[in-house]
């Protein structure tokens, strides 16, 4: 459990810089436009910020540090997070800790990247010696190539069939449709889903996450600060990460939270049948499916049957993704590891944006990236709860 | 299954000529050890000398055990196609270009998994399936999954056919046709399907026996080529150089002497001006136009061969002229192969031992036929590697000068 004293740490002030899918600035801009935001929402003073923590990967070549100078922050406290989709989780932790261990009172947590013309290109031929030397050679077809691989594989393994995935997809454009930041907000059929362009057999356009410019940004501070200042607030009920789990395994058709949910769920005091919403990180349905399993939602290989039993829109039975996932709104760099802890602490601190899920008390949020080579080595995910549950 | 390559209709003149591409080619110090070895025709990766486990991607320390001590080694390359998907979206032009390009995920039985170029030949995963290290046309190391029993057509497979040097339908200049070799070399390249071969001949007057055979072939065409003659090298070039698929640099001067054995460099000078200058001349002359029709269809030009000597890598003494023009040659042909680099035009050095002609008459046996240089060249071009070494003789001296050159040296000038 959190720890049950003064200096136990909440998440507030859920906040998102605009996604725009290029941008003429640099990620100091978007990371400035977060911490202004996060200042005026939160009623915080700038100088009373003491801890920075930090997840982009177009910073280079200042990391944390640099931007210290740049926005004019002292701290003491300052972590730098380039894990991609697992930085808001593993951020969270970090920030957590040190708040109650007394090392930081208010820590802003940043997720932001921007997005250039040819961004994506420059990113994936450095994105890792391991990328470089023995991926990028061969078609540069980026992270499509790998997670074709992988569902491709999992079809085969499990029976999953594209309608399943597709499923998946339409219930979180819907859940997109009412959120203003998406940079989707079209209505999918399943009929558009299965005929769209194929990309990497047999992964199709909206299988794909449009990559963007954006940011996505909390604070975390104790309770009783929280409360002092009059900011909602959720709690943090448990969280937990893993790195380069499995590395055996021929291919990733799981991941670390094969090994860490059940402590995770034990400290939280919570079941999965407790979980009022998840957002998983939804690089691509495939991954979603697995995370379901990996979380302990279904047998491993029952994802499909899963999917077919439930429905995934905010008023569904098994809300996913609630203001529509990466899938739907975009994925700004590290911000997109970010975005389901953001739209999570509105979920549960009435805050929302786009359509709530009804009497959501506990939400499940999961982080996942960093394909390096061959699978995405970062897993974690953090069980988050309203104030009063 | 592969569908036989076929001839490509004429092109069309107005068109612009499609710019020489590369796949991405920056690799760190540790994996182009597995391009040293695929240049030479092998597939090695890095295992453990302390807990025997294989490293792939290639790496600084062993993953399982964290020695340092990792050794280069031969690998069978079996294992199980696990997935399989075809990039029709890429962020490379090389490989826009080039869409859709087969990849497979492999599990190799050595216990490890990897991204590979996928041939057509494969069966669907789950299937067992044979990798291979090929040079890409960026002339570095990259894996292919190739079906375990050979399938018809294998080497028309269009991606395997961008990382080889295949002489069918194309056409090809070999630069001497008068000496034995020149002529094994012709003979087998009509064998493997080339369309034209232009056969440079220099001195006239000087018949040789065979040339007449050479132009019953239909394929082959003579033409006067005097490598020691840059307008003769240049008028070559002005009328061939842009049909150019392949040059094949035969053309050298070989004696049998050291420093004290005759007096006067004028033996040495004419070793140099041949197979030194000469090369120098042919590159400068035919090397753009090469270049600039790289990525030129399916026929396009795509490969520089050098006849070389395994005594350029260690002076033979009792040839030690002919050993140094040999050397020299060599090392040019790694300034050419830098030129090259970036229109993905691989150059290929072959390093016979003593071949069976007059010069090595009093050599001792093993020679080498020239029709087995032909067959080892033609082979280096159908595999795509860079670095051949034809004979027995030949392959001993690469193995003792790779275990220690300086052993080698001592070894031939003692």
């Amino acid at each position: 459990m959190a720890a049950q004293n003064h200096r136990e740490a909440v998440v507030t002030v859920p906040i998102t810089v605009p996604y725009v899918r290029y941008s003429i600035r640099n990620g100091h801009w978007f990371v400035a436009r977060a911490l202004a935001k996060l200042i005026e929402d939160s009623g915080v003073q700038k100088k009373e910020i003491d801890g920075l923590c930090v997840g982009s990967f177009t910073l280079a070549p200042d990391s944390a540090i640099g931007l210290l100078q740049h926005v004019g922050l002292t701290v003491r406290w300052l972590d730098y997070l380039p894990l991609g989709g697992a930085s808001g989780i593993v951020a969270l932790r970090r920030a957590v800790r040190a708040v109650e261990a007394g090392d930081a009172e208010i820590i802003a947590c940043i997720g932001a990247d921007t997005n250039h013309v040819d961004s994506f290109r420059q990113n994936l031929g450095s994105f890792s010696v391991f990328a470089r030397d023995a991926v990028f050679p061969y078609g540069s077809g980026g992270p499509n190539a790998n997670f074709a691989f992988l569902t491709s594989y999992y079809m085969r393994t499990y029976g999953a069939t594209r309608e399943d995935f597709g499923k998946i997809c339409v219930a979180q454009r819907d859940n997109a449709l009412g959120f203003p930041h998406a940079l989707f907000r079209k209505k999918l059929s399943l009929e558009e889903y299965l005929n769209a362009r194929v990309i990497a057999d047999p992964i199709r356009l909206f299988d794909c996450v449009m990559p963007c410019a954006g940011a996505e940004a909390f604070l975390v501070m104790p309770r009783a600060r929280a409360e002092a200042l009059g900011l909602p607030y959720a709690r943090v009920r448990a969280t937990c990460e893993r790195h380069n789990a499995f590395a055996d395994d021929p291919i990733q058709f799981r991941g670390g939270w094969v090994l860490d949910r059940d402590a995770l769920y034990g400290s939280a005091g919570v079941k999965p049948s407790d979980i009022d919403f998840v957002q998983t990180y939804d690089d691509y349905p495939v991954m979603s499916l697995i995370q379901l399993e990996d979380l302990g939602f279904c047998e491993k290989g029952a994802g499909a049957e899963f999917v077919r039993q439930h429905t995934f829109t905010n008023d569904g039975s098994f809300p996913l993704n609630t203001s529509g996932g990466q899938l739907s709104v975009g994925q700004a760099g590290c911000a997109a590891g970010f975005l389901g802890l953001v739209e999570a602490i509105r979920q549960l601190t009435g805050r929302n944006l786009g359509r709530p899920v009804p009497n959501a008390r506990f939400g499940l949020v999961a982080g996942f990236g960093m394909v390096v080579f061959d699978r995405g080595l970062c897993s974690g995910a953090a069980i988050l709860a309203r104030s009063d549950a | 299954m592969i569908p036989p390559l076929k001839r490509t209709p004429r092109k069309n003149p107005i068109l612009k000529t499609r710019s020489p591409l590369v796949p991405p080619w920056i690799r760190s110090r540790a994996a182009l050890g597995l391009t040293a070895a695929a240049a030479c025709g092998r597939f090695e990766l890095q295992v453990c000398g302390r807990c025997s486990a294989v490293q792939y991607p290639p790496r600084e320390a062993c993953h399982h055990c964290l020695s340092e001590e990792l050794v280069w080694r031969e690998q069978s390359g079996y294992g199980e196609l696990i997935a399989s998907t075809i990039v029709r979206h890429s962020h490379e032009n090389y490989f826009r270009e080039r869409a859709p390009w087969p990849l497979g995920l492999v599990r190799f039985d050595a216990g490890f998994s990897a991204v590979v170029h996928l041939h057509g030949g494969c069966a669907p995963a789950p299937s067992r399936v044979r990798v291979g290290a090929r040079l890409d046309k960026a002339g570095q190391g990259v894996l292919v999954a190739f079906p375990v029993d050979e399938v018809a057509n294998m080497a028309d497979d269009r991606e395997l056919r961008e990382m080889t040097c295949d002489p069918k339908f194309r056409k090809i200049v070999v630069t001497d046709a008068k000496s034995a070799v020149g002529q094994a070399v012709i003979r087998a390249l009509v064998e493997a399907g080339a369309d034209l071969i232009w056969a440079g001949y220099s001195e006239p007057w000087k018949k040789s026996p065979g040339m007449a055979e050479l132009e019953k072939f239909p394929a082959v065409t003579l033409f006067p080529l005097d490598v020691t003659d840059a307008s003769s090298v240049k008028e070559a070039a002005a009328s061939l150089g842009g049909k150019v698929d392949i040059l094949i640099n035969t053309a050298e001067v070989h004696r049998a002497h050291g420093i004290s054995s005759r007096g006067g460099i004028d033996v040495a000078r004419m070793e140099m001006d041949v197979n030194y200058f000469g090369l120098l001349r042919l590159a400068q002359e035919f090397g753009p136009a090469l270049r600039a029709r790289a990525a030129d269809g399916q026929s396009s030009a795509v490969a520089w061969v050098n006849l070389l000597s395994i005594y350029a890598l260690a002076n033979y003494p009792p040839h030690g002229t002919f050993s140094a023009s040999k050397a020299a040659a060599l090392s040019l042909t790694q300034c050419l192969r830098a030129e090259m680099r970036t229109a993905g035009i691989r150059v290929i050095n072959v390093f016979p031992g003593p071949i069976d002609e007059e010069w090595n008459q009093t050599l001792p046996p093993p020679k080498l036929a020239p029709d087995a240089v032909a067959k080892a060249l033609v082979g280096a071009l159908k595999d795509g590697v860079e670095d051949v070494y034809p004979g027995d003789v030949a392959q001993e001296w690469y193995a003792r000068w790779r275990d220690s050159a300086k052993v080698l040296e001592l070894e031939l000038t003692r």
